[in-house]
C-alpha cells in the first residue's frame, strides 16, 4: 500500500504520483484535488479528506473509497469499478456512467445518474443512502438508481423533476412517494416481491460495506419507476 | 388523397424509346419509385416517393431517365411561397415538427462568393508551385508566446501536443449511425493516406477502425456514447461537441430504429433504444465547468493529446470563443450555419446561427485583441466548398478547415437532403446492408484522396499567385482579401477592404 501526502500537491502532481505506481494507494489530507484516478483500472485508491470534482472520471475498473464527502461529477462516464463515498456527494454523480457501482452513504446533489446507460452485461448501479436533489435520473437510458432516504425524517427523498426524459433502466425510491410528481412518460408502482429480490441483490454489498441492516431496509415499501417507452420522442417529427 | 394530398416535388421522365425494361432503376431505388407493369410490359413510377437522389439516372444503362422538378405549382404568391404552404400542409396532416437534412438551403448571402483573392504583379513576384517548394503543412494546438531557452541558452523545444496536417483540411464529425460503416472506412483510410484527420462524431469508434487511430479525432458529446478509456486512447485528439452549425442549441437524437447491430455495439447502448444527446451538457454551465471537462479528458489521455471544443457559430461567438480559449482547450472548432447534418428540425436549420465567414473574422480579431490568439488553433467548417474557400478562410484567420458535405459529395452523395429517412441510395447515410455495400471503400477512399489532393494543388497555385510559399504566412493575412458588393458593416466585421481600395 502506497501512501501519498496530498496536502501540498496540486491535482496534476497528485495524479502523476498516482499513475507512477500500479499498487493500491492511500491519499492523505486530500483537499479538493480534481480528476483523481481518472480512467484508472485494477486497484484500490483510498482517500482521506475531500476529493475535488470529477473524481474517478472514465473509471475503468478501479475501486475508490472516500472516507469523507465528495464534490461534483463523481464517476463521470464511468465504465467499470466501484466508488464508495462515506459522506455526501455533489451534483451530477455518475453522469453517463455505463458500468460499475457508486455507493453513497449520505446525500447526493442535483442530477444524480443523468444519462446513465447500460449495455449487455454492463448494468451500472447508483445507491444513495440519504436523499437526492432535483432531476434525479434525467435522461436515464439504463442502469439502476436506488435512493434509500435513511435518517432523512421530514425530508423529501428526491427533489423536483425526477426521471425527466427517462427512457431506459429502473429507479427504486424507498417509501410510497405519494407527494412526488413524476413525468407522464414513466410508470410509478409499488415494489413487488420480485422487485425486492432484485433490490436485495443490489443492496447486499452496499449494506455490508456500510454496515447497515439489509433486512430492516427491505422491510419498508419501495416505489419502482420504469419508462413507458425507449423511444419517447418517436412521433414528434415529419420528413420535410 | 383529398385534403392531405401534396403534389410530388419531382417528376420521373422516362424515354420509352430508350427504356429496355431491364429494371435496374427498380432494384436501385430504396424509395420504391420504379416498378414493372408485367401486363403492359413497361416500367412505371410512383413519383410521390421520389427524393431526386439521381441514383436511377446515374445507373440507367440506356440513359432513359431524368428527374425534373415538377411544374405543378400552387398559385404564385411572393409571401406565401410553395414550400411555405406545403410545410403548413405537412404539419396540419401530422401535428409534427418538420425534420430536414443537410445544410441550410435558403438564399442567405454566401460571403465566400463576395470575397476576392489577391495576386502579385511585377513586385513581390508570384511563385510557380510546379517548380518551387510550397508548404501547406500546418500544426494545430497551443503555441508558446515566446522562444524559451534554458540556463545555457539552449532552445527549449517542448511544445504542447499538436496535430500535424499535410494541408489545412480535415473531415469533420459524422457519426457511425448517421453514416454507414463503408463511409467511415472511406474517410478513415483517406485521412490516413492524406496525412490529415477524420472525426468519429458522437457515435463511438467501431472496433475495426482503431487501426486508423493516429488519424482519428474522437468526439465526446453530452450523451457520451461509446466514450471509454480505450476510445480516448486510440485517438489523435479528443473533441468536445458543444454545438453543431446545422442545429445550434439542439442536441443529437438518433432514433432507436437506427440503433441496430454494430451501431448499437459502437455506441454501447441496446438495440432499438433512442440515442439522445441533448444540446446542453448538464455538467457544463460555465467556462469553469467546460475547463473541468477539458482537463478531465487531458488527465485521461495524460496530456498527450490536444483537446478540441466544437461550437456552432452564433451571435456572441467572439465572446464564447474567448471563453473557450481560456478554458484550456487547444483547438476551437467553429461550425457555421450552412453546415450539414443527418437530421435537424427545419426551423432550426434554416433560422438559427450565423455564417462562418463572419464568425471566423470576429473570433480571430477578438482573440488577437485580447492577446490570446496563440492559446488556441481555429478550425472552421459549415460549408467549405472548394480550395478557394479554404484559402479565404485561412486568410481570414483560420488554422484549418473542416469539410463534411464536400466529403460525402465525393463519396457519391447527390444532396437530395433526405438523410433522415435512412434509405440513402448511395450507401452513405444508411445502415441497410444492401445499400451500404453500394459504397465501395476502396473507391470511396480513392475519391476522397483525389478531391483533397486536387484542392491541395489549387491551394498551392492560389498561394503562389500571391507570392506566398508557406500557408502559415497566409494565416490571418487579410490584406490578401477584398470584398465585392458588401456593405461598410460587413467589410468592417470581415476586416477587409473593398475591391479597388
Amino acid at each position: 500500500m502506497i501512501q501519498i501526502q496530498a496536502a501540498n500537491l496540486d491535482y496534476k502532481e497528485l495524479n502523476e504520483k498516482l499513475r507512477e505506481t500500479e499498487d493500491d494507494c492511500t491519499i492523505e489530507n486530500c483537499c479538493g484535488q480534481r480528476f483523481i484516478a481518472t480512467g484508472m483500472a485494477g486497484r484500490t485508491v483510498t482517500i482521506h479528506g475531500v476529493p475535488g470534482n470529477a473524481l474517478g472520471a472514465y473509471l475503468n475498473g478501479a475501486s475508490i473509497v472516500v472516507k469523507a464527502n465528495a464534490q461534483d461529477a463523481v464517476g463521470d462516464t464511468m465504465n467499470d469499478g466501484r466508488i464508495l463515498i462515506y459522506g455526501n456527494a455533489g451534483d451530477a454523480v455518475g453522469y453517463a456512467m455505463r458500468g460499475g457501482e457508486i455507493y453513497i452513504r449520505g446525500n447526493a446533489g442535483y442530477r444524480a445518474g443523468i444519462h446513465m446507460k447500460e449495455y449487455k452485461e454492463k448494468v451500472p448501479v447508483i445507491v444513495i443512502g440519504g436523499v437526492a436533489g432535483s432531476f434525479l435520473g434525467e435522461y436515464q437510458a439504463g442502469g439502476v438508481i436506488i435512493v434509500l432516504g435513511l435518517e432523512a425524517e421530514g425530508k423529501r427523498i428526491v427533489g423536483n423533476f425526477p426521471c425527466t426524459g427517462m427512457h431506459g433502466g429502473k429507479m427504486f425510491l424507498r417509501g410510497n412517494c405519494e407527494q412526488i410528481q413524476f413525468p407522464s412518460q414513466v410508470t410509478a408502482r409499488a415494489a413487488t416481491e420480485e422487485d425486492k429480490k432484485e433490490l436485495k441483490e443490489h443492496l447486499s454489498a452496499y449494506c455490508r460495506l456500510f454496515d447497515l441492516d439489509l433486512e430492516a431496509i427491505l422491510a419498508s415499501p419501495f416505489t419502482v419507476l420504469t419508462p413507458d417507452s425507449k423511444n419517447p420522442y418517436k412521433q414528434m417529427y415529419v420528413a420535410n | 388523397m383529398g385534403v392531405e394530398f401534396i403534389y410530388p416535388e419531382f417528376e420521373v421522365i422516362r424515354n420509352d424509346n430508350r427504356c429496355i425494361a431491364c429494371r435496374v432503376c427498380e432494384r436501385q431505388c430504396a424509395n420504391e419509385v420504379h416498378f414493372f407493369n408485367a401486363e403492359r410490359g413497361v416500367m412505371m413510377s410512383d413519383e410521390t416517393k421520389c427524393v431526386n437522389c439521381q441514383r436511377c439516372v446515374s445507373l440507367c444503362p440506356t440513359r432513359a431517365l431524368k428527374i425534373v422538378k415538377s411544374d405543378c405549382k400552387l398559385r404564385e404568391n411572393a409571401n406565401w411561397q410553395d414550400d411555405t404552404i406545403k410545410e403548413i400542409y405537412k404539419q396540419a396532416n401530422s401535428g409534427a415538427v418538420l425534420l430536414s437534412s443537410m445544410g441550410n438551403p435558403k438564399p442567405f448571402p454566401v460571403y465566400w462568393d463576395k470575397i476576392l483573392i489577391n495576386a502579385s504583379q511585377v513586385t513581390n513576384p508570384s511563385i510557380d508551385p510546379l517548380r518551387e517548394p510550397m508548404e501547406t503543412r500546418v500544426f494545430l494546438g497551443k503555441k508558446p508566446d515566446k522562444v524559451k531557452r534554458d540556463a545555457n541558452g539552449k532552445l527549449l523545444c517542448e511544445l504542447p501536443p499538436q496535430l500535424e496536417l499535410s494541408l489545412p483540411v480535415m473531415f469533420s464529425a459524422m457519426s457511425y449511425g448517421s453514416i454507414s460503416y463503408n463511409a467511415h472506412e472511406s474517410l478513415a483510410r483517406a485521412a490516413t493516406e492524406l496525412g490529415i484527420y477524420y472525426n468519429t462524431g458522437e457515435g463511438g469508434l467501431h472496433e475495426d477502425f482503431y487501426c486508423y487511430g493516429k488519424n482519428t479525432i474522437v468526439q465526446v458529446a453530452s450523451g457520451r456514447f461509446g466514450v471509454h478509456k480505450e476510445y480516448l486512447e486510440a485517438s489523435a485528439a479528443v473533441e468536445i461537441k458543444m454545438g453543431q452549425g446545422a442545429k445550434p442549441g439542439i442536441g443529437g437524437h438518433l432514433p432507436g430504429a437506427k440503433i441496430v447491430g454494430d451501431v448499437s455495439r459502437t455506441r454501447m447502448i441496446p438495440e432499438g433504444s433512442d440515442a439522445i444527446s441533448p444540446a446542453p451538457h448538464h455538467d457544463i454551465y460555465s467556462i469553469e465547468d467546460l475547463r473541468q471537462l477539458v482537463f478531465s479528458l487531458k488527465e485521461a489521455t495524460e496530456y498527450k493529446k490536444p483537446i478540441i471544443v466544437k461550437v456552432a457559430a452564433v451571435h456572441n461567438i467572439a465572446a464564447i470563443a474567448s471563453g473557450i480559449a481560456r478554458s484550456g482547450a487547444d483547438i476551437i472548432a467553429i461550425d457555421g450555419f450552412r453546415g450539414g447534418t443527418g437530421a435537424a428540425p427545419t426551423r432550426i436549420r434554416d433560422n438559427v446561427g450565423i455564417p462562418i465567414e463572419l464568425a471566423l473574422a470576429a473570433v480571430d480579431q477578438r482573440l488577437r485583441d485580447e492577446g490570446i490568439r496563440n492559446n488556441v488553433s481555429l478550425v472552421v467548417g459549415g460549408s467549405i466548398r472548394s480550395a478557394s474557400d479554404v484559402v479565404k478562410a485561412i486568410a481570414l484567420g483560420a488554422d484549418a478547415c473542416y469539410i463534411a458535405t464536400a466529403a460525402v459529395l465525393a463519396l457519391g452523395c447527390h444532396l437530395c437532403r433526405t438523410c433522415q429517412s435512412g434509405k440513402c441510395n448511395w450507401g452513405i447515410a444508411t445502415q441497410r446492408p444492401d445499400l451500404v455495400k453500394r459504397l465501395n471503400p476502396d473507391i470511396g477512399s480513392e475519391r476522397l484522396v483525389n478531391l483533397v489532393k486536387a484542392w491541395q494543388h489549387e491551394i498551392k497555385e492560389l498561394m503562389g499567385g500571391m507570392g506566398i510559399n508557406s500557408i502559415e504566412a497566409l494565416r490571418g493575412n487579410r490584406l490578401m482579401l477584398r470584398g465585392i458588393g458588401l456593405t461598410e458593416k460587413e467589410l468592417e466585421i470581415l476586416g477587409i477592404l473593398h475591391a479597388g481600395e
